[in-house]
């Protein structure tokens, strides 16, 4: 359980002020991943350097399993680090050690012995699927091999917390498969509460539990994946779940269409063509299980002698949102 | 065959020769040894305490950095060499000699090293060094087991580097009072028009920057995992070495 609180973060840059995170306050439950998305200069590399205490919040707190972390001591810093893994866009490793001695590195720093090193390390190598690597340097790995080495590091302090700052970003889109369904079995096995920072929408629809937008050291968004779709208020659904591209003709009315859950696998446009006598085209669309749920996104023209606004008002009385598009 | 022969039975050969090689050996070892000892860690201060560094401290670094390592740097090592005299004597109780000589050496190396310590650690990414305060490391540590570990090639091609500036400043040395072949070169070439001595010593001192050269090299290519060239060269040359441990096993 991780739980950030009013967390602000300002700059002094000369003589101006910058606000880096305005009033962050974001809250994840055991065991769950929680995206958090924006823009570059959104504020994410800050909000990960104050959550590892890289930096210190200029106010707010984060709490991590019922333990403040913000007004630890600076003694005390490197205890409450321990107690965060942290994942890196380019993994960071060393180079002058192997997979195995990366791996072994954190556990070095608190003089753990010697044979329980190698035990622990053996234990997070097979769990990364790399124990046949153990002996390699970083560079005879491939780029997802790096990162699994990583992500064994991160957790070799045993942690409750993984924070992966853009964990796939670097990666081609099957490693980034690969490392996304090992970050979620690693959540599920060992009870982790991960965050995950990252510009990358289909890593958010992929793995999280959970989603915030980030904008301008903001959070104007957040919510559960499935609220955060079907809301048609928001951007962040749109950027989630985005229509396909389309040439619009325009001489027939064009609705837009999000259905969410029972509705997306309800036959609406049957009994639309039905009802109405309709004729209705698809024009774009997609259909996608996300968290769980169904959600479809769809743009119709309908052509109908029916005025539009009695077949709008049977679509929301379905559940259907409905927006005409303009 | 007459040439080698007037070679060996020239005094400044037979006699003077390995002394004075010993005599430079020694100067360079002294000196590279206390090189060593204080430009390392003043290197290591002059990248931490940078602004932005593992413990930035600004006033202090640029007093480091401007005041001493740059003022020394400038200074034309013979004439830091005379003005150190006083110096040498109260430190060795000699103005001359091998000894005596290496104070100068030394306090004249050590800012050179020091600056490419430096330079050798600045090119550590941040990144690692996030991911070692990340995981729990003190400072110390950090400086330990990620700078120093990851920049180890590069910091033993830097002393390599230091070590045949060393050969030459020590060649300068024996001039004023220091030995070793610089001051054989000076007397016999210079001042005795001895030709073949001049050849010889220079061949030697060749030989000796040759070797520092190459041992440098071999140690920096075995620590360095930074590419998977030298990663793997590491690797096939110990299967090598394995496969011929084989083989004797075999016969």
């Amino acid at each position: 359980m991780i739980t950030v609180t009013n967390l602000r973060k300002t700059y002094r840059q000369g003589e101006r002020t910058v606000t880096a995170l305005d009033d962050v306050t974001l809250s994840v439950p055991k065991g769950s991943i929680h995206g958090i998305v924006g823009h570059s200069g959104a504020g994410k590399s800050t909000l990960v350097r104050c959550l590892t205490l890289l930096d210190r919040p200029t106010s707010g707190s984060v709490v991590i399993d019922g333990r403040e972390l913000t007004s630890v001591k600076d003694s005390e810093v490197r205890t409450a680090r321990r107690r965060i893994g942290m994942v890196f866009q380019h993994a960071n490793l060393m180079d002058s050690r192997t997979a195995a001695q990366n791996v072994a590195h954190p556990l070095e720093l608190v003089k753990t012995p010697k044979a329980e090193i190698g035990r622990k390390v053996a234990e997070l190598l097979s769990l990364v699927g790399l124990t046949e690597f153990a002996d390699a340097y970083p560079s005879q790995l491939s780029g997802g091999q790096k990162q699994r080495v990583g992500i064994a590091r991160a957790l070799a302090s045993d942690p409750d917390v993984l924070l992966c700052d853009e964990p796939t970003s670097a990666l081609d889109p099957a490693t980034t498969e690969d490392i996304l369904t090992l970050i979620r079995k690693l959540t599920q096995t060992l009870d982790l509460t991960v965050l995950v920072i990252t510009h990358e929408m289909h890593v958010v629809k992929r793995i999280c539990d959970s989603v915030s937008l980030l904008e301008r050291g903001r959070i104007i968004e957040h919510g559960a994946l499935r609220d955060i779709v079907g809301d048609r208020a928001g951007s962040l659904g749109r950027s989630l779940m985005p229509l396909p591209s389309s040439t619009a003709d325009a001489t027939l009315p064009e609705l837009e269409l999000l259905l969410v859950g029972e509705t997306a696998s309800a036959p609406i446009l049957s009994e639309l063509t039905r009802r109405f006598d309709a004729n209705v085209n698809v024009i774009a669309g997609t259909v996608e299980t996300l968290g769980g749920s169904r959600f479809g996104r769809l743009r119709v023209e309908v052509d109908s002698a029916r005025p539009l606004g009695e077949i709008t008002a049977y679509l929301e009385g379905a559940g259907v949102h409905v927006e005409v598009a303009a | 065959m007459n040439l080698l022969d007037n070679l060996f039975q020239n005094p400044g050969i037979t006699e003077a020769l390995p002394e004075e090689f010993l005599a430079t050996l020694q100067m360079v070892g002294i000196s590279g040894f206390f090189t060593l000892l204080i430009g390392l860690p003043l290197g290591i201060f002059l990248h931490t305490s940078s602004p932005g560094g593992l413990r930035a401290m600004p006033v202090t670094n640029r007093i480091v950095s401007d005041v001493v390592v740059n003022i020394t740097r400038s200074i034309p090592f013979a004439i830091l060499m005379v003005s150190l005299i006083p110096l040498a004597r109260f430190l060795t109780g000699s103005s001359i000699g091998p000894v005596a000589a290496s104070v100068s050496l030394s306090i004249g190396a050590i800012p050179f090293f020091a600056r490419l310590v430096e330079t050798s650690l600045r090119d550590v990414s941040s990144g690692k060094i996030d991911a070692a305060l990340v995981m729990g490391s003190t400072r110390l540590q950090v400086i330990t087991k990620v700078m120093i570990a990851e920049a180890l090639p590069s910091l033993i091609a830097a002393f390599t580097t230091t070590l045949v500036t060393l050969v030459g400043y020590s060649a300068m040395a024996g001039i004023i009072g220091g030995g070793g072949l610089g001051r054989l070169a000076y007397n016999y070439g210079l001042q005795r028009f001895d030709t073949a001595v001049m050849v010889v010593i220079i061949v030697i001192i060749v030989a000796i920057v040759q070797i520092i050269q190459l041992i440098g090299d071999r140690l920096a290519q075995r620590v360095d995992h930074r590419t998977a060239a030298t990663a793997g060269a590491r690797q096939s040359r110990s299967d090598r070495r394995q496969a011929m441990a084989n083989n004797v096993v075999g016969v």
